[in-house]
């Protein structure tokens, strides 16, 4: 076995307690000579404070348009084994549960056929395989179907939709996030390997309004769980807290944002007619509380990153949307197509759908995908008086 | 002989069921409440009275196979090869014994990775490629991420702070790791506007793209020298990459001018005060590699100060409203530029349109 190149920079990042990169990268660079060229070409990027990486190119596997980003060295020459190096995405189980044998099949495949560096995991939530030759992308997608696995998306489709855990493990989930993120994997499959939209398009499920996946930042379609009964409470548990020492006055009721919470020093009292359903309470005072039973969860719409246009967070489109059985699921996805028919035809190229609403204007995006308009869709009503005016019938009928 | 066996696609991932331990399975959608036993460790009950421990540990997120294995093997003997991971790069282990908790803690020590990141704590960095695997990064993402994570490291293992503090870092606008909403957001910039390769734009991009690519409109097309190319108008560029994201020929990487930015006071969780995004504290530190000095420093001060001003569970963002953003900067030292104030569409909405100043 060849020597590791040097790299006095890098060597720095293995001391302290963080679980260091730097050592992951050595421990594949032992039995990868990719790894090798990996650390060799970092050390340079770090002296030199630039990256060597060329612009992507475009890479795949047979018969799928996204889920494979091509990447190449800028120095090739001295850096051959990582001249190709693409990243996979794999499509990860809901919850990003595993079990030790799932994730050693992954692990053995990718000994084989890849450099042995993985992302657990990237930013969409996708298993990344990070770094093989064109030549081993086929390999690893045959190895990777015959232990059940599949690629997730890239580029102008559906990514890779992604949840919290939801039931599995949270009391506070108000609807079946794994399910529904399954689900809906399932059924977009085309949408997610073969890119047909104006710009991607992210999913992303969270059980309750404390969004644990960042969903109201960070995806174009945030599914946030919620209730409209009323906060389940028991009283003695209250009790509890108090006695030990939680200042319910100060710390609950005093953040509380729908200012609908009374505390005598012995009851607990909420106007849940003006509760906001923040989770702060909840939060607080997880074995007194609860969120009600009435579950379900608010569809929210165009969140995303600045580019192109300017960061967005998702707003509100159905206040409350049950998701407990098929009927309901299939009344989702009417939504979604709906909005993919509208944005697919009118969209611009590059052109996420928060910034395509933006664009044409939320009441005529509300009228192509039929939705009558609600005031819980506004902070506030608007505040200028150039209105365009419904002029009526008559126009109408230039249709 | 038979022809070669059918290409499979289109199977999508794997069914969640067949990773959720009995105890999950059992107690799914039924679970009462929980407790954190203790930093990194918590316990979930279940209406049947059952409990699932759950055992935090740090991940790296760049993990080579070897680790996995080690990580696997650790799961095998402890969680019955149950485990996650969280959206923030976390390994969790699912165990039903609790006397396994200890040896398990003792097992992730030996191989390095300290447990914590649960309640009042910071939790890992979600984080991006970096130089480790991306073109337009203008800076490096796990090393800034582990320099950091070393130096605020004592919190992530105890839970001592006012409320939850959510890191993020990306390397450039792109921000694959959407950090635009988080307590506070290392963003990797560009300050150059690109350095376009005249000669080649025409032969390696549609022009009417690259135009149409820029927020700003800072790109016109021109004819130089007989070609077909374009050409941007300087004053007009905030250095956002977006034409290098569609065109090679407009590369932005520099050395000497790409750094990094810090931003505060964004959150996603809607619990007291609403969503917000994160606003901008320091406009540029330099990249200064393997440590980045003066991030780790700026944001450790930041954190310090919240930890030692905020009220229980107020997030940085929601004591910065109650303090005020002037007091803020007073407190942490941090100066007032021109790039402070927004100039892309509706930043008339963030200028003080009252007289609610504090002294
Ligand atoms: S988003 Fe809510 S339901 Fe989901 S894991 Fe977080 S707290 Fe639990
Ligand atoms: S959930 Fe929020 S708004 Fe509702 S009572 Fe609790 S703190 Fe108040
Ligand atoms: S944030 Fe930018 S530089 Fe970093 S990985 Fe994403 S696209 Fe690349
Ligand atoms: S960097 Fe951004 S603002 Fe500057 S020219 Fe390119 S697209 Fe326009």
């Amino acid at each position: 076995m060849a020597e590791l190149p040097a790299t006095p920079l890098l060597d720095d990042l293995e001391k302290g307690p963080w679980p260091s990169f730097v050592t992951e990268i050595k421990n594949a660079a032992l039995h990868k000579d990719s790894c090798k060229d990996l650390l060799g070409q970092l050390e340079r990027s770090y002296r030199e404070k630039i990256g060597h990486w060329k612009h992507g190119g475009i890479v795949g596997v047979l018969g799928y348009g996204g889920g494979v980003i091509g990447r190449y060295s800028d120095l090739p020459k001295e850096f051959p084994g990582i001249a190709h190096f693409h990243t996979l995405r794999i499509n990860q189980p809901s919850g990003w549960f595993y079990t030790s044998k799932a994730l050693r099949d992954i692990c053995d495949l990718w000994e084989e056929h890849g450099s042995g560096l993985t992302n657990m995991h990237g930013s969409t939530g996708d298993i990344i395989l990070l770094g093989t030759t064109t030549d081993e992308l086929e390999p690893t997608f045959k190895a990777l179907t015959d232990v059940g696995f599949d690629i997730g998306g890239s580029g102008s489709d559906v990514r890779t939709p992604s949840c919290c855990v939801g039931p599995a493990r949270c009391e506070w989930a108000c609807y079946d996030t794994l399910k529904v993120c399954y689900q809906l994997t399932m059924d977009y499959q085309d949408e997610i390997h073969r890119p047909m939209f104006p710009y991607k398009f992210k999913f992303k499920m969270s059980g309750c309004p404390n969004d644990c996946v960042a969903s109201i930042a960070r995806s174009d379609m945030s599914i946030i769980g919620t209730w409209r009964d009323d906060i389940q409470q028991d009283d003695a548990a209250v009790k509890e807290y108090a006695d030990k020492g939680l200042n319910i006055q100060r710390d609950v009721v005093g953040n509380c944002p729908g200012q609908c919470m009374e505390w005598d020093g012995e009851k607990l009292t909420i106007d849940n007619d003006l509760c906001r359903r923040c989770m702060h309470c909840i939060n607080a005072m997880p074995k007194a509380l609860a969120p009600g039973k009435d579950r379900g969860a608010t569809i929210l719409l165009g969140s995303k990153a600045p580019i192109v246009e300017g960061a967005l967070l998702s707003s509100v489109l159905i206040p409350f949307l049950k998701i407990d059985n098929e009927e309901d699921f299939k009344d989702l996805q009417a939504l979604v197509e709906e909005i993919w028919e509208v944005w697919g035809e009118e969209g611009k190229n590059r052109e996420r759908v928060g910034e395509f609403i933006q664009r044409v204007g939320m009441a005529n995006f509300l009228e192509a995908i039929g939705l009558e308009p609600v005031a819980e869709m506004v902070a506030h009503p608007r505040e200028n008086p150039y209105v365009f005016y419904n002029q009526g019938d008559d126009e109408e009928e230039d249709k | 002989m038979a022809e070669a066996t059918k290409r499979v696609t289109d199977i999508g991932p794997p069914h969640y069921e067949k990773f959720l331990p009995e105890i999950i399975k059992k107690n799914y959608g039924t679970w009462k409440y929980h407790e954190v036993l203790k930093p990194g460790v918590m316990v979930h009950v279940g209406e049947s009275g059952d409990k699932l421990f759950t055992v935090r540990a740090a991940g790296a997120r760049l993990m080579s196979i070897y680790r996995i294995r080690e990580i696997a093997d650790l799961a095998d003997k402890y969680s019955g090869g149950h485990l996650r991971f969280t959206s923030r790069h976390n390994i969790e282990f699912l165990l039903t014994d609790s006397a396994n908790i200890e040896p398990l803690i003792a097992g992730l020590k030996e191989i390095g990775h300290p447990i914590g990141g649960i309640g009042n704590s910071i939790s890992s960095i979600v984080h991006t490629q970096g130089w480790i695997h991306c073109h337009s990064a203008a800076t490096d993402a796990s090393g800034v991420v582990k320099a950091v994570m070393d130096e605020v490291f004592p919190h992530f293992e105890k839970m001592d702070l006012p409320g939850k503090l959510r890191i993020a870092l990306a390397c450039c606008l792109n921000m694959c790791g959407a950090v635009h909403c988080s307590d506070i957001a290392i963003l990797g910039v560009h300050t150059r506007p690109p350095k376009t390769d005249f000669a080649t734009v025409n032969k390696v991009c549609e022009i009417p793209n690259v135009v149409a690519s820029c927020p700003t409109a800072a790109i016109r097309p021109v004819t130089a020298d007989g070609n077909r190319t374009v050409e941007v108008i300087e004053e007009q560029c905030m250095f956002c990459a977006n034409c290098f994201t569609v065109c090679p020929a407009m590369p932005m990487n520099d050395p000497d001018t790409d750094g990094i930015s810090i931003w505060v006071g964004g959150k996603v969780s809607n619990a007291r005060t609403e969503p917000q995004f994160s606003k901008l504290a320091i406009p540029f530190l330099p990249n200064n590699p393997p440590r980045w000095p003066e991030v780790t420093s700026a944001v450790s001060n930041l954190v310090e100060l919240w930890a030692a001003n905020a009220r229980p569970f107020e997030r940085m963002g929601e004591w910065i409203d109650r303090i005020t953003w002037p007091r803020f900067f007073k407190m942490a030292g941090l100066e007032f530029h021109p790039e402070h104030i927004d100039d892309f569409k509706h930043a008339g909405l963030t200028y003080k349109r009252s007289m609610h100043l504090v002294r």
